[in-house]
């Protein structure tokens, strides 16, 4: 009884945690109660490798985990005050609506559905990734359009189900969903043979291909990518204040990549003539203080995990385990999409 | 010795009201306790109500006629990912129900024989009941499901491989896939010819049950009931009906064609019903054993062999004990068919999960996956005590 009932137990404290704290987490409340209580309490994967994982020590590392800490550098100068929820598909926009954590890091697409509808904020997008398809090698698959019949293993509570479906009616075939709640079923099932095809985000893709299976080079990603899945943090409604926080730190750690600020650089680069550089880094006019932080907020966060290219490098990049190439992640004048609003 | 007297004494003259009397009093505490409760309903569905509102979920179940948008991997009726949500979540309750109605009737028929088994004089015999129940009943059941899930889904070969152990029968990872007939309209006489089988071999069971009563002597039942139910069906078939089979066929990347089962609908049906089954014996056995050891000895002195006096002495009395808890374990084959969402087998939680994530209305959808969970146990329920009312010993 254990998936089901959790469950129900959860959507029963949410409903009592909605009856209950009525007023908590009204406009401007969330910093004030972070800065009381010293931790950022940040929502993440349970285990997705290059986005949000722990390691055999329980450390967390990943994309999504860098936002947290650099959040957390930025509002309260210490990366580490961070307490990880890690939250299945289905817990996620719950425990964000109900108060339990201050944000969602969680490789979470942006939508309309949920923008709209679920009382929640999308912030700034972190990594722009589009659905895809693995095969295995035996199977002399090479393209999706050859996918005709198949059955797919995805995990349940995504906006990978209705893609996949848009896509094989676009495409007039026909496929059987095989659609599992445990994302750790769902790939096992992928790799006893169960199903032809697994999908879910390219990045996804890549992460399960080089973490969890026996081998590797058994399996291959098809070239096509039938969705934009624009992935970000996402906050309750209701908070303004918090909500350009959480959006100006991601800016400010792509605009400090523009800059060539890197985590090795910070303090050195405090004393460069240029404006834009002074106010990233508070050594010139205050930044912060329009966002109710310290001044040094960028700059904490920027020693702390990096600036977005460092991140991306680390967790996702050529040289980590998922081997993603930086493609429409690189930065707008790299031929990439990630342009963020000048911080001044 | 006092006679008995003709009429029984007259009920005490009841009190003129007053508002201090008992059943004032007690009007005025239930009146109090039910006031309570809906004022705690109330609250809490208008707190939730109003800070939903406030934080800027929508509600209401206006979105059940939205098309689903998702398509789901097995279904009893057809289905097209277009068709509004209402549409999905019959599917999922369809294709719980068939879980339920299927478990229900292996785990009775494993259970009982096994239970009985249990009883007997042979020791190997007992021994292997004795084993199956201690296993099956201690091993958590989602754990059992999977196990039986990876067991078959490693086990069976990939698509190019299949085994094909009779004709046009076909074992693969994606399942098991086999000829079903073609409906055609001269079937509909087979369906009537089952119909008035069935009825005849009640009308003879009902014959039968009466000259039994009459003279003492039993007439045969079940053969004769399996023939009328069987042979009339045919008959019927017989006058040039054409059975024509629609037989799987294998595809490049799949077997296509004729009717298949999952092995997720396969792994939840096994693991259920054994499961469930251990329970069963141990009711069963313990629904025997309660009949007292006379009617044993009392049979025996009469010259009844073991089987009749396990059929007709003490099984009948076992029922009565046997019927409430075997209850129970069905409703709980029901309700644990939902661990079906951990291998990904498109049951009602598993329509219910998805369309929470695709429209983000938690609560409409638990309630209502509550309300069909609670509908279909109180069926059940009712159906049972039904049965359990008509089993009770009739006083004379």
């Amino acid at each position: 009884m254990a998936g089901h009932l959790k469950r129900a137990v959860a959507a029963l404290a949410f409903g009592a945690a909605l009856a209950g704290f009525a007023g908590m987490a009204q406009a401007g409340k969330t910093l004030d109660t972070i800065k009381q209580r010293g931790q950022v309490i940040c929502g993440v994967n349970t285990g997705l490798a290059g986005f949000g994982a722990a390691d055999s020590q329980g450390n967390w590392a990943g994309l999504d985990v860098d936002i947290c800490r650099a959040l957390a550098a930025a509002v309260l100068g210490d990366a580490n005050k961070v307490r990880w929820v890690p939250l299945n598909t289905q817990q996620r926009f719950t425990a964000l609506q109900s108060g339990e954590i201050d944000i969602l890091s969680r490789n979470t697409t942006f939508t309309l559905t949920r923008d709209a509808s679920l009382g929640l904020h999308q912030t700034a997008i972190t990594y722009y990734d589009g659905q895809g398809f693995m095969v295995t090698k035996k199977s002399n698959i090479k393209s999706a359009k050859q996918l005709n019949n198949s059955s797919v293993c995805v995990q349940a509570g995504t906006t990978t189900e209705k893609n996949l479906n848009d896509y094989f009616r676009a495409q007039k075939m026909k496929f059987k969903p095989v659609v599992f709640e445990d994302f750790e079923a769902s790939k096992k099932a992928f790799f006893s043979g169960r199903c032809q095809v697994y999908t879910t985000d390219a990045s996804g893709l890549a992460s399960i291909r080089n973490k969890d299976a026996a081998k590797p080079d058994d399996y291959v990603i098809l070239p096509e990518l039938i969705s934009k899945e624009p992935l970000g943090p996402v906050v309750r409604r209701g908070d303004d204040e918090w909500f350009a926080i959480v959006k100006w730190t991601i800016y400010a750690l792509l605009e400090a990549e523009e800059y060539g600020i890197t985590q090795a650089n910070v303090e050195q680069m405090k004393g460069d003539p240029s404006p834009a550089i002074q106010r990233i880094l508070g050594s010139g006019e205050d930044s912060g203080k329009l966002l109710g932080l310290s001044k040094d907020w960028a700059a904490n966060a920027l020693k702390a995990v990096g600036n977005y290219g460092e991140i991306f490098e680390r967790n996702v990049g050529p040289k980590s385990p998922l081997k993603l190439p930086r493609g429409a992640n690189n930065l707008w004048n790299k031929g990439g999409l990630m342009y963020a609003p000048p911080v001044r | 010795m006092n006679s008995v007297p003709d009429h029984p004494p007259p009920a005490p003259a009841t009190r003129a009201w007053s508002w201090r009397s008992r059943s004032f009093r007690g009007l005025v505490w239930q009146a109090l306790t039910i006031s309570l409760l809906l004022g705690l309903a109330w609250f809490l569905i208008h707190n939730l109500l109003e800070n939903m509102r406030v934080r800027g979920i929508q509600s209401g179940f206006g979105f059940f006629s939205q098309p689903t948008g998702f398509a789901i991997g097995e279904s009893l009726i057809a289905f097209d990912s277009q068709d509004p949500l209402s549409r999905a979540f019959l599917v999922g309750f369809l294709n719980t129900l068939r879980v339920a109605l299927l478990g229900i009737l292996f785990t009775t028929v494993v259970g009982v024989t096994v239970g009985i088994g249990r009883l007997s004089r042979n020791f190997l015999l007992r021994t292997l009941c004795t084993g199956y129940v201690e296993l099956f009943r201690n091993v958590p059941v989602l754990l059992q499901i999977l196990i039986w899930y990876f067991v078959i889904t490693d086990w069976f070969p990939e698509v190019s491989d299949a085994i094909q152990p009779v004709h046009g029968v076909f074992l693969t990872k994606s399942g098991m896939s086999f000829p079903v007939p073609v409906f055609h309209a001269t079937h509909a006489w087979i369906a009537a010819g089952f119909a008035v089988g069935l009825a005849l071999a009640f009308l003879w069971r009902a014959v039968a049950r009466r000259a039994f009563e009459r003279t003492g002597l039993r007439p045969p039942v079940f053969w004769p009931m399996t023939a009328l139910i069987t042979l009339v069906p045919l008959a019927c078939a017989a006058f040039g009906t054409p059975i024509e089979l629609d037989f799987p066929e294998r595809l490049d990347a799949a077997i296509a064609g004729g009717g298949t089962v999952t092995p997720e609908f396969l792994a939840v049906t096994i693991g259920l019903s054994i499961y469930t089954a251990a329970f069963v014996a141990e009711v069963v056995r313990s629904g025997i054993q309660s009949v007292p050891w006379g009617q044993t000895e009392a049979a025996h002195s009469l010259g009844l062999a073991r089987g009749l006096t396990l059929r007709l002495v003490l099984l009948p009395q076992a029922v009565r004990v046997i019927i409430p808890p075997l209850t129970n374990q069905y409703l709980n084959l029901t309700k644990n068919s939902s661990l079906a969402v951990a291998i990904g087998y498109p049951d009602l939680i598993s329509i219910s999960n998805t369309t929470l994530n695709q429209t983000g209305r938690a609560v409409e959808c638990i309630a209502v996956a509550m309300a069909i969970y609670l509908a279909l146990s109180l069926a059940t329920a009712a159906l049972m005590n039904w049965y359990n009312a008509r089993a009770a010993i009739r006083e004379r």
